[in-house]
């Protein structure tokens, strides 16, 4: 009795709550996306007159020669390439250090922090990238990416390995494994529902960024998606109609990863009990 | 793809074959090889540590990107002379509370409640999460609108039922709050999503122990569920507290730090010396700021780790 | 019942398989460059603004048509400081494109371009160049640029069908300006004079825009700033602090001035909903976009001061075409030969023709076609009879960067005009020291 109430009482405040909060924001951009230059320049918050948003989601694609295309490609390749890398590393890193008490472990441990307090030094960064033949390279950006994800990735890890009991490692050992493949095959299965989340998180991070891009892998052909949305502002004439199609053509497609994502999250749900 | 394992019943085959007899262990190779920090570690070496350690030099000199001159501790001394340094420090702190205080605090509910069966569920998780993906400059120019004290939806919607709204980016006794409160929009998606995995974490079996025993709502979450999140609590507090320590993207594109100065913070502080070209100075300031966080972080971090060992 | 762990493990696999893979491919990627059939080819980084990459990219193919073994591909980067910033970075790392546009003045002397751009003083055209750009793009041991665009004023942005409604003149001094623009307010109908803190960049017009009143009366004023002598806490510079204090007291601003954006100002003077907008008149070109049909609606006049025997407009010079030193050969060779067409009057027109124009070109020879807007119309008077001053910041390389802040803290009442000026005193003093300029 009391779970159909909340089920249904708690589902409709909250999606009432929401289209509230979140659905209108929403709607101005969708708004904004469908004005005309003019009168989007007025930045209100009403319904385009005349709905011009399929010629604004156009105009923005063919914006430089299909610039957005190719931006979609390289920040594409950038974020799968970037979150792999680091969730296998972080996982490895995050694993033993929960697991091994060891004389190492402060000094990691200050050192994660360290990389999440501490902003990027732009100028020596290009030094090294140059000094390895990486800069304005896809890969130099992506190893720019995983050396600045990483502390966030092996926070997540060490503190969600914890939830797996050590019976398991126990076992598995006794079975002969050795820890390559008592990580790889026993606990990284295991640790799906964090790996989504931080696939997730992080995936947002490099998605999201435009200052790495910008600094370290400088020219049109290697612009990222959010450097896309600087075509569209100035300080003497701003197309906002334009820049809010492209904030909607790039938001959408991250949107639609996510709730597929999510699922996996909820599929973790289910399984939850493996862990028990 | 469900999974019907029996509660208490390890899935995986392996394990139950032999009980775990510790004697057997050889002491020499620990399953658990410190090698695996090294992939990593080479990473974070080589594109972290030694340009940060470089960096660390060019807070002593002068450094204009062309030229470098080294001028000792005068840009550490310069940037506690800038005027609007004490405001800046009250600010920070009152945006990393604020911020992270109810990211934590709407992100667990909005979390424990994302996890219930409730009808929408997914629609839900898809919309809180959906402000985490806009860009900040798209942020900033959309809640510059919303908030227009003239003509601005919020102020309208206000007027309707009868209160005059402020000022919000306006005023400078409320334009810090008000960014405060759109991070917060922005970032509890991250949080909730943070939760729901340490929900997803918990062991079924617990909650059921728990109805059985007719433990009350309010009991089960006080006693079972709170608890057994303390590993998504401690990421999300350190997360959230560092990130409003050393946030300024959002301040700076709703704001700018004004009107005037008022809502500056340490970081955008630091950005506009780095804007203005002060290369060495901004490096002094970023190296004060992270002896700030670092100071407030560690401890924290060391305590929340500790606590968390000892349960 | 089914059992989880192979497809598990095809999600790591998959995982460190993309890595692997990523990691090898690092091995071949790499720049190329330079030519393979004969042809030379540059790359040009320019701002992203709209206006910028239209008028680039026409330049360029007019370049190509005439040159066909010379082909340049347009390169865009943001505007304001993530923009500095990152001309700055790539000129440090010797990372430059072969040819790129930048501001002239204060924030091109920041540049160091003695060590960083090629010496073009020995090129054709540097004699038909105004001589005021000229020096905005020299040092002391050469000239490095070509202008793009044109030059510009700050000035006031008005509405003249108020002004004929009300029968107002303009105003030549500061008084003047003050009792039209209470006439203005008596009438009601729009506010006497628009800010827009929306957009902080735009509070700095009175002060920066006031530099022709300045040097009216101090011809030396800005050598002696150079030098550490001259203040803005004391006349005439303080002038303009004074002014916008007074401004916000007698209540002359629109009454949604703290979140009004520059968008929001050009076309409340081209409505009518306000008179009066302190303003740089690349303002034209937002004119034309959100209100075309205004554009014999809004005039020009200089910000006045106290006399108005030298009453003129203070000039922004437009920015240049530099060639960084790592261009070289026959790179370099292809790079001049561009910057010669750049400087002609076939490439003015094609300026021109791309973009509204702001105001009068620095070239010889460059004419503005006839139906510019009355904004841009306005100006020439002024500049026919020689009653033009350059901003401060082409005269002093020293521009402290919190001046917005600060003016917009004044414009709101929040902070007095002589605290306002002793501020920004104290953050030029930081910037000077910064410069390592002699004497600070």
């Amino acid at each position: 009795m009391r779970n159909t109430a909340w089920r249904w009482g708690g589902g409709i405040v909250a999606i009432a709550l929401a289209l509230f909060v979140f659905v209108v924001p929403f709607l101005f951009i969708v708004f904004t996306a469908g004005k005309t230059q003019a009168e989007a320049s007025a930045l209100q918050f009403t319904p385009p007159t005349q709905w011009v948003l399929f010629d604004n989601i156009v105009a923005v694609l063919q914006n430089r020669d299909y610039l957005l295309v190719t931006a979609f490609v390289n920040s594409t390749i950038l974020t799968v390439g970037a979150v792999s890398i680091m969730v296998v590393l972080g996982a490895m890193v995050g694993y033993v250090l929960q697991r091994r008490k060891s004389r190492w472990n402060p000094l990691v441990n200050s050192l994660v922090l360290a990389g999440l307090i501490i902003p990027p030094a732009v100028v020596p960064t290009i030094w090294v990238l140059q000094g390895l033949e990486l800069f304005k390279t896809l890969p130099g950006l992506i190893a720019v990416h995983v050396a600045f994800g990483l502390s966030f990735c092996i926070l997540l890890f060490r503190a969600f390995v914890a939830t797996i009991p050590r019976e398991l490692d126990e076992a598995a050992i006794i079975d002969g494994a050795g820890p390559v493949k008592l990580f790889f095959r026993v606990i990284f299965p295991l640790l799906r529902s964090v790996i989504v989340t931080v696939i997730v998180v992080q995936a947002v991070f490099v998605f999201s960024d435009f200052t790495y891009a910008l600094y370290f892998l400088p020219g049109d052909e290697n612009a990222t998606v959010q450097l896309t949305t600087f075509n569209f502002i100035s300080q003497s004439v701003s197309s906002y109609n334009l820049l809010f199609a492209d904030v909607l053509l790039i938001t959408i497609p991250p949107l639609i990863m996510y709730i597929f994502f999510q699922r996996q999250i909820v599929a973790g749900m289910t399984s939850g009990a493996v862990k028990g | 793809m469900t999974t019907t394992t029996a509660p208490g019943r390890p899935a995986t085959g392996t394990e139950s074959t032999s009980p775990p007899s510790p004697g057997r262990r050889k002491p020499m190779k620990s399953p658990y090889p410190t090698w695996f920090f090294i992939p990593a570690g080479v990473f974070y070496v080589v594109l972290f540590l030694v340009p940060t350690v470089a960096s660390f030099y060019f807070s002593l000199t002068r450094w204009t990107l062309f030229s470098v001159e080294f001028i000792g501790f005068d840009n550490f001394v310069r940037f506690f002379q800038e005027p609007q340094l004490v405001q800046g420090f009250i600010n920070t702190f009152i945006y990393a509370f604020l911020t992270s205080g109810a990211k934590v605090v709407l992100g667990l509910l909005l979390g424990v409640f994302l996890s219930s069966q409730i009808i929408g569920r997914g629609f839900l998780r898809a919309t809180i999460f959906f402000p985490v993906l806009v860009s900040t400059i798209g942020v900033g120019i959309l809640f510059k609108v919303l908030m227009d004290p003239f003509g601005g939806p919020i102020n309208e919607s206000l007027a309707a039922i009868g209160i005059q709204g402020p000022g919000w980016l306006t005023d400078p006794s409320l334009a810090l709050i008000s960014v405060a409160l759109v991070d917060i929009w922005k970032g509890v998606g991250l949080a909730t999503l943070i939760y729901i995995a340490g929900m997803v974490a918990i062991p079924q079996e617990y909650f059921e122990a728990s109805k059985v025993d007719g433990a009350s709502a309010w009991s089960t979450f006080r006693h079972i569920t709170l608890p057994l999140l303390r590993p998504a609590t401690v990421t999300v507090v350190l997360l959230s507290l560092i990130g409003g320590l050393r946030s300024f993207d959002l301040i700076w594109s709703m704001t700018g730090g004004g009107p005037g100065f008022t809502s500056d913070v340490l970081a955008s502080v630091i950005y506009k010396q780095y804007q203005a070209g002060f290369f060495g100075l901004s490096t002094a300031g970023n190296v004060v700021l992270f002896v700030v966080v670092a100071a407030i972080i560690f401890p924290l971090s060391w305590w929340l780790n500790r606590k968390g060992d000892e349960s | 019942m089914v059992p989880r762990t192979p497809r598990r493990s095809i999600v790591a696999l998959g995982a460190g398989g993309i890595a692997l893979s990523l990691a090898l491919a690092g091995c071949s990627a790499g720049g190329d460059s330079g030519s393979s059939d004969g042809t030379v080819s540059l790359t040009w980084l320019v701002d992203n603004g709209e206006a910028t990459v239209v008028t680039a990219q026409a330049l360029v193919d007019a370049f190509e048509a005439d040159n066909p073994d010379i082909s340049i591909e347009v390169q865009t980067r943001p505007q304001g400081a993530d923009g500095d910033n990152l001309v700055k970075t790539r000129l440090a790392t010797g990372e430059m494109d072969d040819l790129f546009s930048y501001n002239s003045g204060s924030l091109f002397q920041a540049l160091s371009p003695d060590d960083t751009m090629v010496n073009l003083d020995d090129q054709g055209w540097v004699d038909k160049l105004d001589e005021n750009f000229v020096k905005t793009v020299s040092t002391d041991n050469g000239v490095y640029g070509v202008p793009l665009g044109q030059s510009m004023a700050g000035a006031v942005l008005y509405n003249k069908d108020i002004y004929e409604q009300l029968g107002l003149e303009i105003p030549t001094t500061w008084d003047e300006f003050i009792a039209n623009s209470e006439a203005i307010k008596q009438a009601g109908t729009a506010a006497p004079i628009v800010q827009t803190y929306g957009d902080t960049w735009t509070s700095q017009l009175f002060v920066l825009g006031d530099f022709n009143n300045v040097l009216a009366e101090d011809p030396n004023w800005a050598d002696d700033y150079t030098n550490n002598k001259a203040k803005y806490v004391d006349q005439p510079a303080f002038a303009g602090f004074e002014h916008l204090q007074e401004a916000f007291e007698k209540g002359l601003f629109n009454e949604d001035f703290a979140s009004a954006t520059y968008n929001d100002g050009v076309s409340m003077v081209a409505t009518g909903a306000g008179a009066q907008y302190p303003m740089l008149t690349f303002a034209a070109s937002q004119l034309m976009t959100s209100n075309p049909d205004a554009a014999d609606v809004v005039g020009t006049f200089p910000l006045p001061g106290p006399d108005a025997d030298t009453n003129g407009l203070t000039v922004w010079m437009p920015g240049g075409v530099y060639i960084p030193k790592s261009t070289e050969g026959d790179k370099l060779e292809a790079a001049k030969k561009f910057l010669d067409f750049v400087a002609t009057p076939a490439s003015c027109d094609i300026q021109s023709e791309s973009t509204a124009p702001q105001g009068p070109f620095v070239v010889e020879g460059c004419d503005l076609p006839e139906d510019v807007p009355a904004m841009i119309s306005d100006m020439q008077p002024y500049f026919d009879e020689g009653k033009t001053n350059l901003a401060l910041e082409f005269l002093s390389p020293i521009k402290g960067p919190a001046l917005e802040q600060i003016t917009v803290a004044v414009g709101s009442g929040i902070t007095s005009a002589a605290d306002g000026a002793a501020q920004y005193d104290e953050d030029v003093k930081k910037q000077a020291q910064q410069l390592g300029i002699e004497g600070w």
